[in-house]
């Protein structure tokens, strides 16, 4: 083929091509609008058998009672603390998982050498391959039955295990970091040094403290808010390890060495520039994580006991509680779809409230991070 | 007078099959593993004969005998009264077929001291006027409540059989999705008390005594255990005898079904000759 036969086109090769250009992209936009129509349509339907249920019975009783009793005569509908299971069971699976989540990430990014990150990160990523029937079937069989019959030594252990790394790093770290840097290079190391031992004992204590406040727990039920959290939390780690070590990657070897360069630690380097830098990214990987923790369903029905109760204390992780998705999951078979039932309704409802916050969730994700991203181009 | 009609329709079965020789089952998670097992035998006795059960509880299973869906819908609990409208106005008539009997019997741990209850102590465990086991003759421990889900049939007879109209089940109940695992919970805690299908209980939870009765296929078939119930299979209209529907319905009555139940842990409608 010469090469002028790509230039001069006859007019209708011209049209041929302008034909062809648009059904190529009307085809793609048809099905980029296929997953956006998904999303309306979903939203459309769940509204549609939401609103029956706001019509006869109002708002104020499903937000404000906690009385959950949908096939009692009469009915009462109060999801209040249902509402306060889901908040409660995603807050505890997201603080159980981000810091290590977020120290992995940290750890396979700068930390360990490129190779073991190589073969870490799969391995991780794998534990979101296991079924969540899976996760729940062992919550059910395995972790309830050993947290009723050792329970305490149980917490206190995993306080230590996770509080000590945990509390460790972060005094070497603080320490890095408070020390004035206009010290001679001498009183600087020792100055650090000593600060360093302080913040360690400290640590102890605390992680004594706790940890002796946890052996001496007694937990009646295994299956409970806690067992919940902590599967939700192994569950939400893969995406949350895997996103932020992404961003922390993509923060870029120039960074770190104009870092290096300017005379910082690892540690200032790591928690000053590398950090700050993947911020909007960690952020993300977060905001998946709640998504996660805050949308699964088979391990809470089967992990958290599904009492509907706002637990007294309001913190006490150690009582059964009933989720969102677990009612929906429950109830839908039989909430009477044919009659219209305000039973079947309410499920819908609690469905819509899942999507609305799940959405806000995602417009304050999208918010913070166009906000980072701003903030770095230095405007 | 309809043993024999449905031994004609056994007999029959190999030439009037053809006709219709698929059945659709669908409802209970109770009824179902009985369901199963039947269609599993006529199966494999006449070749060509397809049998379909699904278990997605009673009231899916209300729902697709009204829409139908179904042919036979398994019901762990008798229509309720809405469905029995939402029937009638769709022009659905509804049969009940007993076809075995099932007693609920209240599970505890097998340390606990308890031997027995009344039926109201049981209501006032599960609606929380009784929160620790001393206040029935046990050890001092709080009660764990533990209740099947309330979407479920096994919930609805509780209810209807211990708890009454009015009575609410206490906040901190846990709610288990299957009898099974109602059955794990309660093997797992000390403090626990639960409710069961009879074919559910084995030695690893104690069977309490109920008003001084023992949960037993005697107590129930003589009708002395207070919290038992009938298990249906539904059909719109009486099946014509000689169908595949009248013949797995018959199942029952047959010395095959009464087998089967029995394996399954449940009370069989007729007791052999």
């Amino acid at each position: 083929m010469r090469k002028s036969e790509h230039i001069i086109l006859s007019a209708g090769e011209k049209a041929r091509r302008k034909i062809l250009g648009f059904l190529g992209r009307s085809g793609l936009f048809a099905v980029t609008s296929v997953a956006a129509l998904a999303v309306l349509a979903i939203i459309y339907f769940i509204a549609r058998d939401a609103l029956p249920f706001f019509r006869e019975a109002g708002c104020s009783e499903f937000f404000l009672s906690r009385e959950w009793y949908p096939t009692h005569q009469p009915p009462e509908f109060g999801a209040r603390a249902i509402f306060a299971g889901s908040l409660m069971v995603t807050a505890a699976a997201v603080i159980l998982a981000v810091p290590p989540g977020i120290f992995a990430a940290l750890c396979m990014s700068d930390i360990l050498p490129f190779g073991t990150r190589q073969v870490l990160k799969p391995v991780i990523e794998m534990l979101a391959a296991i079924p969540s029937v899976a996760y729940g079937f062992f919550a059910l069989v395995v972790l309830a039955p050993m947290l009723q019959a050792n329970g305490g030594p149980i917490l206190a252990t995993a306080w230590w295990a996770f509080a000590l790394p945990t509390l460790a790093i972060g005094s070497v770290v603080a320490a890095d970091l408070l020390t004035p840097e206009r010290l001679a290079e001498r009183a600087h190391r020792a100055l650090r040094a000593s600060l360093t031992g302080v913040f360690l004992l400290l640590s102890l204590g605390l992680l004594a403290r706790v940890g002796d406040v946890l052996a001496r727990l007694q937990i009646s039920s295994g299956v409970n808010a806690l067992n919940a959290s902590v599967i939700l939390g192994v569950m939400a780690l893969p995406t949350i390890v895997s996103v932020s070590e992404d961003a922390l990657q993509a923060a870029g070897r120039e960074l770190r060495e104009g870092s290096y360069a300017l005379g910082a630690t690892w540690a200032e380097t790591l928690v000053r520039v590398v950090i700050p830098a993947a911020l909007s990214g960690i952020f993300s990987a977060v905001l998946l994580g709640v998504m996660r923790a805050l949308g699964e369903t088979m391990v809470v029905w089967m992990a958290s006991g599904n009492a509907a109760q706002i637990p007294k204390p309001w913190y006490n992780l150690l009582l059964p509680v009933r989720t969102l998705t677990a009612t929906i999951a429950g109830d839908m078979g039989e909430a009477d779809q044919m009659t219209g039932s305000a039973h079947y309704h309410v499920l819908f409802a609690m469905g819509l409230s899942l999507l609305v916050f799940s959405f806000m969730c995602n417009l304050a994700g999208e918010w913070v991070v166009a906000r980072q991203r701003r903030k770095l181009r230095g405007e | 007078m309809r043993a024999s009609i449905i031994a004609v329709g056994l007999l029959a079965l190999g030439t009037v099959a053809q006709a219709e020789d698929k059945l659709i089952l669908d409802g209970s998670t109770t009824v179902g593993p009985i369901a199963k097992a039947f269609a599993e035998y006529l199966m494999r006795q006449t070749p060509g004969v397809n049998i379909t059960v699904s278990e997605s509880g009673s009231g899916n299973g209300a729902k697709a005998l009204l829409n139908g869906t179904c042919d036979i819908a398994d019901l762990s609990r008798h229509l309720k009264d809405s469905e029995k409208q939402a029937m009638a106005e769709k022009g659905v008539k509804p049969v009940a077929h007993v076809v075995a009997y099932d007693a609920l019997p209240v599970i505890v741990h097998p340390s606990n001291r308890v031997k027995g209850l009344t039926i109201e102590q049981v209501r006032d465990i599960y609606t929380g006027k009784i929160t620790n086991w001393k206040e029935v003759g046990g050890s001092d421990q709080t009660i764990m409540v533990i209740s099947r889900d309330s979407n479920s049939g096994t919930f609805e007879t509780f209810k209807e059989l211990v708890l009454g109209k009015e009575a609410k089940i206490k906040e901190g109940a846990e709610y288990a999705g299957s009898n099974g695992a109602v059955r794990q919970r309660v093997q797992m805690t000390k403090a626990a008390i639960g409710y069961a299908g009879l074919g559910f209980v084995d030695r690893s939870v104690k069977a309490l005594e109920i008003n001084g009765i023992a949960p037993s296929q005697e107590s129930v078939l003589a009708k002395t255990y207070p919290i038992a119930r009938e298990l249906f299979m539904f059909t719109n209209g009486e099946p014509a005898a000689g169908t595949l529907a009248a013949t797995f319905l018959g199942m029952c009555r047959t010395d095959k079904g009464r087998e089967i139940v029995e394996e399954l842990g449940f009370i069989p409608v007729t007791v052999k000759k």
